[in-house]
């Protein structure tokens, strides 16, 4: 009743294309970006924000720079752990060696090194598909964590291979507090999601998907694959070298290789799964069900145990988080496949028609 | 040059068990199309289950029987929950339901069984052979010549299995081709629970191969990785392949680790197969014995 786009004339071309085509939508979103950046900072604990949202947000843009590579552009990718880590430890790098930079541009400068190792471990996409790809961008993931172990410039000759992230300023703003951590993640992830949306819209997001659905037919239609796919390479590691790169300065502060595992790549690939496949919206969705959920499980396994009289240590919930995990996957391959973006989407289509049935 | 044939050596007697791993992806992959990352977990798995049945006081020969039950038991199990109602999907789809299997399996076991590292004794001394290092003074272990045995025995057991039974026939056409297979009155279910099976009782041969080298731990499930470079090098779909390609990584792994490692300061065994695949990719895609794809990029 409320959500219909009856009577919202579109005279030019610009209108009837623009992001968000109903007036509706835009309000909604006009006042979710409010929430998000006046309500939520001046409502809630530093908790929230270190325990939450910013792990939330920076997941998010790594879940959409493997949705690009993965569901836009249909290459499978197991390393997108490796790009974060590269995106962390050039950033790192620059901030330290490069001190009159702005930060940003160190971690943009981050991301551009990320993208040239994508388009390096990108190359062999050229020739090979399907699995035989995700067991080559397997090897980005051990070669990347390996070099960063082994040659110590990366983590400027510290012996235990860790690196304290150098305090971060933007503009003469030191972004000290959780709050301020939050806002600087917020909105260089708003600013890149946006990107990504309208580069999914784009000639560019739209040869992506073509090569997705079928590869030959797109390059029967001059779509030329080679160029498109490195670039889905390079755009997806820009975007996960970004992710890393905050990951480090405005999440864990202290890091290390091994915290960008094989585990972290495929977390952020079940992410994409449950969240929605080629959306840019399931990204958040994914990120913030995987962030949420341990978390939650934390709260619910032992409470229930102990209303249930059932003796209970600290180990076996590891492991039912781990075959939750694996579960709740398999259950939405099965059951939806296209992720919660799809309930979204399918929510919004009855919305349009309620409270008639069709 | 000793030395050499030595690290060689080591390395091949290494590379069987990767083939190990290797070779219940290719029995899954061949029957059903379906890339099964969740093999090392059933490995994991299977080895836990067999160390937590032993424990209880069962007998060896037992206890193997028992574990090789819980297996056939989940493969059903994924028959019926996971592939039944993914048939149709994209292999990715099914690719990744594997990896969802994988963690559950890894949550699985320890939950059941206990997390704690435990042993496997066998009954096959870790030790040089006598013979051998008297006369051409080379150290090569009896239980990895054992191992190597058995592998040999298990593949000349699953490809007469493939080339000679009813079973293995029906099963060769089912990976040819699923719809001619249906269609002459193959169950493709049955099939499909059979040949899991058989995966499960190749993961419970490595598992307790794999648990008596490096005892029943949680990195046991990381072998996995060192089976996917075998099977690009071998081709997803050929058992003599997983064998061969097993002994070259295992070999070239070992001979880098050895003779190229300290230029680059050592520890490349994690990543040299991995490399030494996607270059192998760029020449041959298909792999050493993989059939040929029409429909390449």
């Amino acid at each position: 009743m409320f959500y219909r786009e009856a009577g919202q004339f579109k005279t030019s071309y610009a209108a009837d294309q623009q992001l968000l085509p109903i007036r509706q939508d835009r309000i909604a979103f006009l006042a979710l970006l409010a929430v998000a950046f006046v309500i939520v900072p001046l409502s809630v604990t530093d908790y929230w924000f270190t325990a939450l949202l910013i792990p939330i947000l920076i997941f998010s843009l790594a879940a959409i720079g493997l949705n690009i590579l993965t569901g836009y552009a249909g290459q499978l990718s197991l390393g997108s752990a490796a790009f974060m880590a590269v995106g962390a430890f050039a950033a790192y790098n620059f901030v330290l060696r490069v001190p009159w930079l702005p930060h940003i541009v160190s971690f943009l400068l981050g991301g551009v090194c990320a993208a040239l190792v994508g388009i390096a471990f990108g190359l062999p996409s050229v020739r090979i598909k399907g699995f035989y790809l995700a067991v080559a961008t397997l090897a980005a993931q051990f070669f990347v964590v390996w070099a960063l172990q082994k040659f110590p410039w990366f983590t400027n000759n510290s012996t235990s291979g860790i690196i304290s992230a150098q305090p971060v300023t933007f503009f003469g703003i030191a972004i000290d507090t959780p709050a301020r951590n939050y806002l600087f993640v917020l909105s260089m992830v708003a600013a890149l999601a946006l990107a990504a949306k309208n580069m999914a819209r784009s000639k560019t997001g739209r040869a992506w998907m073509a090569v997705r659905d079928m590869d030959v037919a797109a390059e029967v239609i001059g779509i030329p694959l080679m160029k498109t796919k490195l670039l889905a390479f390079a755009i997806s590691s820009f975007y996960c070298g970004v992710a890393g790169a905050l990951y480090a300065f405005c999440f864990i502060g202290t890091v290390e290789p091994e915290a960008f595992s094989l585990d972290m790549s495929f977390r952020i690939l079940f992410m994409i799964i449950v969240g929605g496949m080629g959306t840019i919206m399931g990204g958040f969705i994914g990120a913030a069900f995987f962030t949420v959920l341990p978390i939650f499980l934390s709260v619910a396994i032992p409470a229930i145990a102990s209303t249930l009289h059932i003796n209970f240590d600290k180990a076996s919930l590891t492991y039912i988080e781990f075959m939750i995990f694996g579960a709740l996957i398999i259950f939405f391959l099965i059951v939806e496949p296209h992720g919660l973006a799809r309930l979204w989407q399918i929510a919004k289509e009855k919305l349009r028609i309620w409270p008639f049935p069709h | 040059m000793q030395f050499f044939f030595e690290v060689l050596i080591g390395g091949l007697l290494a590379g069987v068990m990767y083939s190990l791993v290797a070779l219940g992806f290719v029995l899954i992959y061949k029957a059903s199309g379906v890339f099964n990352f969740a093999q090392g977990a059933m490995v994991y798995f299977a080895a836990l289950t067999f160390v937590g049945i032993l424990a209880k006081g069962v007998p060896f020969g037992l206890a193997m029987l028992l574990a090789l039950a819980v297996m056939v038991a989940f493969a059903v199990a994924t028959e019926r929950l996971v592939l039944r109602p993914l048939v149709n999907q994209p292999e990715i789809s099914l690719f990744m339901a594997t990896i969802g299997l994988a963690f559950f399996l890894e949550g699985l076991g320890p939950f059941l069984w206990g997390n704690e590292s435990h042993e496997i004794k066998l009954g096959i001394p870790d030790e040089p052979i006598p013979a051998l290092l008297e006369r051409f003074n080379l150290s090569v272990s009896t239980f990895d010549l054992a191992a190597a045995v058995i592998c040999g025995v298990l593949v000349a057991g699953l490809a007469l299995f493939f080339q000679k039974t009813k079973v293995g026939r029906a099963l060769r056409a089912v990976a040819d081709d699923h719809q001619a297979a249906l269609s002459i009155g193959i169950p493709l279910h049955v099939i499909w629970m059979i040949v899991w099976g058989v995966a499960g009782f190749v993961a419970l041969v490595a598992g307790l191969l794999w648990g008596a080298r490096n005892g029943v731990q949680l990195a046991l499930v990381s072998v996995v990785l060192k089976a996917l470079p075998v099977l690009i090098l071998g081709g997803f779909t050929s058992v003599p392949g997983a064998i061969v390609g097993g002994l070259i990584v295992g070999s070239t792994e070992k001979l880098a680790e050895v003779f190229l490692g300290p230029y680059v300061g050592g520890g490349i065994e994690s990543w040299f197969p991995y490399v030494l695949a996607l270059l192998f990719l760029l020449v041959r895609p298909e792999g050493l014995f993989g059939e040929r794809r029409i429909d390449r990029v």
